[in-house]
C-alpha cells in the first residue's frame, strides 16, 4: 500500500485513520498548533494548525488524510493568517509575558515567537477576569486561558475526572468553569498530579511554589524553537 | 422545587437528550435554573453540572440569576428597528420602571432584547414568557403595563395581542396546491420508493434551508450509510439506526416563511418527513424548531396526533410496514442552532457548537448515526413531488435551481409577507410584487447574506445567483446602510458560538472596529483594518456563522466604498475611544456637567 500525501511538496507517508497533524508529526513536520495534543481527542478550535488541503481550508488536527492530498501548510499566506489569530488570542485575554511566570515554558508565547509575532495588531479588550486561588497547589489565572479545552479533555480522557469545562455562554464571553456546587477550584477533586494540570499551554492552570524553580533563561522555549520541541514530544506520543 | 423537577425528569425518561425541555420547564416554572435544581437534574441524569450550566448560560432563553415572572424580551431585528423598536423599549422601560436588561425590583418583571424573532412583517415584535407579541405600540404598551402591573396570568391576556398572521400574499407552485393528507404516502408507495427517490432526484430539488445541497442525493447517501457499513452483511447494515431531522430553527434575520409553513401546511411537512423515513429505513424523526415559536407548539402536537389517528405516523403507517413517529423538540435562544451540525447537538442536549467535518451528519449525525437533516420548506416540496411528480416541479425555475422559492419578504413595502417565486424570477418583479418603491438595496438570504444596491435589481432569484434560505428585507433611500450594517455585526457578535479563535475574537473585534468608524472615530487605515478582519473571519472559521458574519460589511464596502471614506477623520490617528466620553463616571460622580469638565478632543487637521 502506498499510503502517501504531500506536505510543502515534500511525500510522507501516513496510516488508514490518521490525520493531516499525525501523519505529519511522525514525519518530523510541524504545523503550529496550540489546542491539538497528540494524548487528548482532537478538538479543532484554535484554527492555527489549518493547512490546505488541495486548494481547500482545513483544520490539519481533524482533518484526515487520504491518499494523494496535496497539502500546504508552511506557507507565506498561512504564516502570516496564523500571527493574526494568536494575536486575536493575546488581545481577548490578558497576557502580559514579562509578567507572567509562565514565561518561556508557554507555547502560546512560543508559536508567537516562531510565528514571528513582534506586537497585538488588534486593540486589547482588557477583559476582567478573576484568579481562583482557592486550591491548595494549584491555581487558576482566568486571564491568560485561550479556551483550548486542554485540561478539559485530560480531565476527562486521561484523569477519569470531569473537573474542568468552558461555559460562560457564547462568543466572547467564555471562560472556563470548575465541577463544584462553589464554582471554586479547592472543592473539585482535582490533585496536583492529575494531568489536567501538566495540559494547558498557556499561564492560566499554575502550579503553586514551582513558578521559578527553574531562572528565566532556562526555560524550555529560551534555547529551541517550539517546533523542534513540539516534534520531540509529540513524536513519542504520536502513535 | 424538588418534586416538580423529580417528576419533569421522570416525564423525559432520565434522558440527557432531553436537557434542553427539562430546562425549559424548569425556567418557566421559576423564571431561572436555580443552583438546587441543577444539582438535582445532575444526580437524575447523571451528568456534571457543568455540562448543565454550560447549557444554561449558552441559551439565551434560559437565566443562572433570577429574571422577572413577566419575562420580556423585545426582538432587535433590523426590520423590528424600521417599525420603531427603540422607542417601543424605551416607552416600555419608562412605563414599566425597569431597565433594559433588568429585572424591577419586586420580580414582577425583567426587560431585555433578543434577537429577530420571525415576526418581521408585523413588528415591532416581542416574547412574554416565550409567546411571541407582535404590532406592539403605545397603546398597547400601556395595557401590557397594566396587565403585568395586575398580575393578570397570561391566558387571561387579550387573544390579539398574540395573533400572528400568515399573510401569503402570493402562493405558487406549492402553495397554492397542498396535498391531502396521506395522499403522498400512498403515491410513493405505489410508485415504489425507489422510483419515488428517483422523482425527487428528477425534480433536481436543493435544500431550502440556503446551502443547496442536493436532496435526493442526501436521502440516498444516508440510506447506505456510513462506507465502512458498505461491506458488512444486510443485517449489520440496517442495526444502524437511521433519523429524519427537521430544521425549523429558523434564525436567519428577516426569515420567516417557515412560521408560516408550520401554521398552515405542517401536515405536508410531517408527510415529507415520513415520506423521508420510508425511503431512508427510519424510525425516528425530529422537529427542531425554534423557542421563538412556541405558540405553535399545542398546535402541532395535535397535528402529529390526527396523524396517529389516521394511520399516517406511529405503528404500520398505512398498513406498510413502516414505523415511524416525530417528536417536536424546541430550541432555547441560539441562532447557531440553525447550523445543522449545532442543531444535532443541541437536540442531543448539549451546546450547539457545530461539529468536524468529516464526517458529515449525513454519515454521522443523530447520536452519531445516519441522519438526514432537511429544511422545513424541503419536506414541503418533497411531499408534493411525490404526488406529482419531478417533472411537475423541474419545468419551473432554471437549469441548476429547479422548482419555486418561497420567500419573506419585509422592510420598506406596502404588501409584507410570504411570496413563492419560480427560480430564475428578476429582483425587479418580486419588488413591484411587494409595493416597494425608491429603493436603495436589498439584503438577499438575511444576515449572513448579500447587501445588493439598486443597480442590480436586474439579478435573479437562483443558487447561482442570488441564493436565500427565504429573507429578503427591503431598504429605501431614508435608511442608513453604516446603521443596517451595524445592527447585523452586533448580531453576529451576539449569537457567536465562541468556539473557534476567528469567529469568537473577529466577531468583537469587527464590532469594535466598526463601530469605530460608523461612530466616526476612524482615521486613514481603518477601512484596511475592518477588510482584514473579515478576511481573516471568512476564510479560517470553523463553520457558516464565522464564514459569513463579515458579509454585511464585506457586500456593503464593495458597493460603497466612498460610505466607509467619508466617516473617516483626516488626520492620520485617531483612537478607538473618546476621550472626553472616558471621564463621563467622573462627571456623574462629582455631578459636574459644567464646560470645566469636558476636555477638547484632538482638533481637526481641516
Amino acid at each position: 500500500m502506498s499510503n502517501t500525501i504531500t506536505i510543502d511538496g515534500k511525500t510522507i507517508p501516513f496510516e488508514d485513520g490518521q490525520t493531516i497533524m499525525e501523519a505529519a508529526t511522525t514525519a518530523g513536520i510541524y504545523i503550529p498548533h496550540l489546542c491539538y495534543h497528540p494524548d487528548f481527542t482532537p478538538y479543532g478550535s484554535c484554527k492555527l494548525c489549518t493547512v490546505r488541503v488541495n486548494g481547500r481550508i482545513s483544520s490539519s488536527c481533524t482533518f484526515p488524510a487520504k491518499e494523494g492530498q496535496e497539502v500546504l501548510s508552511n506557507t507565506q499566506e498561512l504564516n502570516d493568517d496564523r500571527q493574526k489569530l494568536t494575536q486575536m488570542l493575546f488581545v481577548e485575554g490578558n497576557h502580559f509575558c514579562p509578567s507572567c511566570e509562565k514565561t518561556g515554558n508557554c507555547q502560546l508565547q512560543a508559536v508567537a515567537y516562531h510565528l514571528n509575532m513582534l506586537d497585538n495588531h488588534f486593540p486589547l479588550f482588557y477583559p476582567n477576569r478573576k484568579i481562583d486561588a482557592s486550591h491548595p497547589d494549584v491555581m487558576i489565572d482566568h486571564n491568560r486561558c485561550i479556551f483550548c479545552t486542554r485540561c478539559v479533555r485530560a480531565s476527562q480522557q486521561i484523569d477519569g475526572k470531569d473537573v474542568f469545562a468552558i461555559s460562560g455562554g457564547r462568543g466572547i464571553h467564555k471562560h472556563l468553569i470548575v465541577n463544584a456546587q462553589s464554582g471554586l477550584l479547592k472543592d473539585t477533586d482535582l490533585e496536583v498530579t492529575d494531568r489536567a494540570v501538566h495540559s494547558c499551554p498557556t499561564g492560566a492552570i499554575l502550579i503553586k511554589r514551582t513558578g521559578y524553580q527553574v531562572p528565566i533563561g532556562e526555560r524550555i522555549y529560551d534555547h529551541k524553537q517550539i517546533d523542534q520541541v513540539s516534534l520531540e514530544l509529540e513524536q513519542q506520543h504520536g502513535e | 422545587m424538588k418534586q416538580f423537577i423529580q417528576d419533569l425528569a421522570e416525564t423525559h425518561h432520565y434522558q440527557t437528550t432531553h436537557l434542553l425541555p427539562i430546562l425549559r420547564g424548569v425556567q418557566s416554572r421559576y423564571h431561572y435554573i436555580p443552583d438546587q435544581a441543577i444539582e438535582q437534574i445532575a444526580g437524575l441524569l447523571n451528568i456534571a453540572r457543568t455540562h448543565i450550566i454550560n447549557v444554561v448560560e449558552f441559551y439565551s432563553f434560559f437565566h443562572l440569576s433570577p429574571r422577572g415572572q413577566y419575562e420580556l424580551y423585545i426582538s432587535d431585528s433590523i426590520t423590528d428597528h424600521m417599525l420603531g423598536k427603540q422607542s417601543i423599549i424605551n416607552y416600555l422601560s419608562e412605563k414599566l420602571n425597569v431597565g433594559i436588561g433588568e429585572v424591577r425590583q419586586d420580580g414582577a418583571v425583567s426587560l431585555d432584547n433578543t434577537s429577530c424573532t420571525g415576526m418581521c412583517d408585523q413588528g415591532p415584535a416581542g416574547l412574554v414568557n416565550g409567546y411571541a407579541l407582535t404590532r406592539l405600540d403605545r397603546p398597547r404598551i400601556d395595557r401590557i403595563t397594566d396587565l403585568i402591573n395586575q398580575k393578570i396570568p397570561l391566558d387571561e391576556w387579550p387573544r390579539e395581542f398574540f395573533q400572528v398572521d400568515d399573510n401569503v400574499i402570493k402562493p405558487g407552485l406549492l402553495l397554492s396546491q397542498p396535498i391531502t393528507q396521506g395522499s403522498a404516502l400512498q403515491a410513493a408507495y405505489e410508485r415504489g420508493l425507489k422510483e419515488t427517490l428517483a422523482e425527487i432526484d428528477i425534480s433536481g430539488l436543493r435544500g431550502r434551508g440556503g446551502a443547496g445541497y442536493n436532496t435526493a442525493w442526501k436521502w440516498q447517501l444516508c440510506y447506505e450509510g456510513p462506507e465502512e457499513d458498505a461491506f458488512c452483511d444486510i443485517a449489520t447494515h440496517n442495526r444502524r439506526p437511521r433519523f429524519v431531522v427537521c430544521n425549523a430553527d429558523e434564525g436567519e434575520p428577516g426569515t420567516f416563511k417557515d412560521r408560516v409553513i408550520l401554521n398552515s401546511n405542517a401536515h405536508q411537512v410531517f408527510e415529507g418527513m415520513t415520506l423521508c423515513a420510508a425511503v431512508i429505513g427510519a424510525e425516528q424523526g425530529f422537529l427542531y424548531m425554534r423557542g421563538e415559536y412556541l405558540h405553535l407548539y399545542e398546535q402541532l402536537q395535535n397535528v402529529l396526533n390526527e396523524r396517529r389517528q389516521a394511520g399516517l405516523l406511529g405503528y404500520n403507517i398505512l398498513n406498510k410496514g413502516l414505523n415511524f413517529d416525530i417528536e417536536i423538540c424546541l430550541g432555547a435562544g441560539a441562532y447557531i442552532c440553525g447550523e445543522s451540525s449545532a442543531l444535532l447537538e443541541s437536540l442531543e442536549g448539549k451546546i450547539g457548537i457545530p461539529r468536524n467535518r468529516p464526517p458529515s451528519a449525513v454519515m454521522r449525525g443523530y447520536l452519531g448515526n445516519p441522519t438526514v437533516v432537511n429544511n422545513v420548506e424541503s419536506y414541503l416540496a418533497a411531499a408534493s413531488i411525490a404526488v406529482n411528480g419531478g417533472e411537475w416541479f423541474a419545468c419551473l425555475g432554471t437549469e441548476k435551481s429547479k422548482g419555486t422559492k418561497i420567500l419573506s419578504i419585509c422592510g420598506d413595502c406596502s404588501r409584507p409577507g410570504i411570496y413563492e417565486y419560480p427560480f430564475g424570477t428578476s429582483i425587479q418583479t418580486v419588488l413591484d410584487d411587494c409595493g416597494a418603491s425608491d429603493v436603495l438595496g436589498i439584503q438577499i438570504g438575511g444576515a449572513s447574506g448579500t447587501f445588493i444596491s439598486n443597480q442590480e435589481f436586474d439579478r435573479t432569484l437562483a443558487f447561482e445567483d442570488l441564493s436565500t434560505g427565504g429573507a429578503f428585507v427591503v431598504f429605501n433611500n431614508s435608511r442608513n446602510i453604516l446603521d443596517i450594517v451595524k445592527n447585523y455585526t452586533h448580531f453576529f457578535a451576539h449569537e457567536s458560538c465562541g468556539f473557534c479563535t476567528p469567529c469568537r475574537v473577529g466577531t468583537s473585534l469587527l464590532k469594535k472596529q466598526l463601530d469605530k468608524i460608523v461612530d466616526g472615530h476612524g482615521s486613514a487605515g481603518d477601512v484596511v483594518a475592518l477588510e482584514e478582519i473579515c478576511q481573516v473571519m471568512k476564510t479560517y472559521s470553523h463553520c457558516g456563522l464565522g464564514k459569513s458574519a463579515a458579509n454585511p460589511v464585506l457586500t456593503t464596502l464593495g458597493r460603497y466604498p466612498e460610505l466607509y471614506q467619508s466617516k473617516l477623520k483626516k488626520i492620520s490617528f485617531e483612537p478607538g475611544f473618546d476621550l472626553d466620553d472616558t471621564l463621563e463616571t467622573a462627571r456623574r460622580m462629582t455631578k459636574r456637567y459644567d464646560a470645566e469638565a469636558h476636555l477638547d478632543q484632538v482638533e481637526d487637521e481641516s
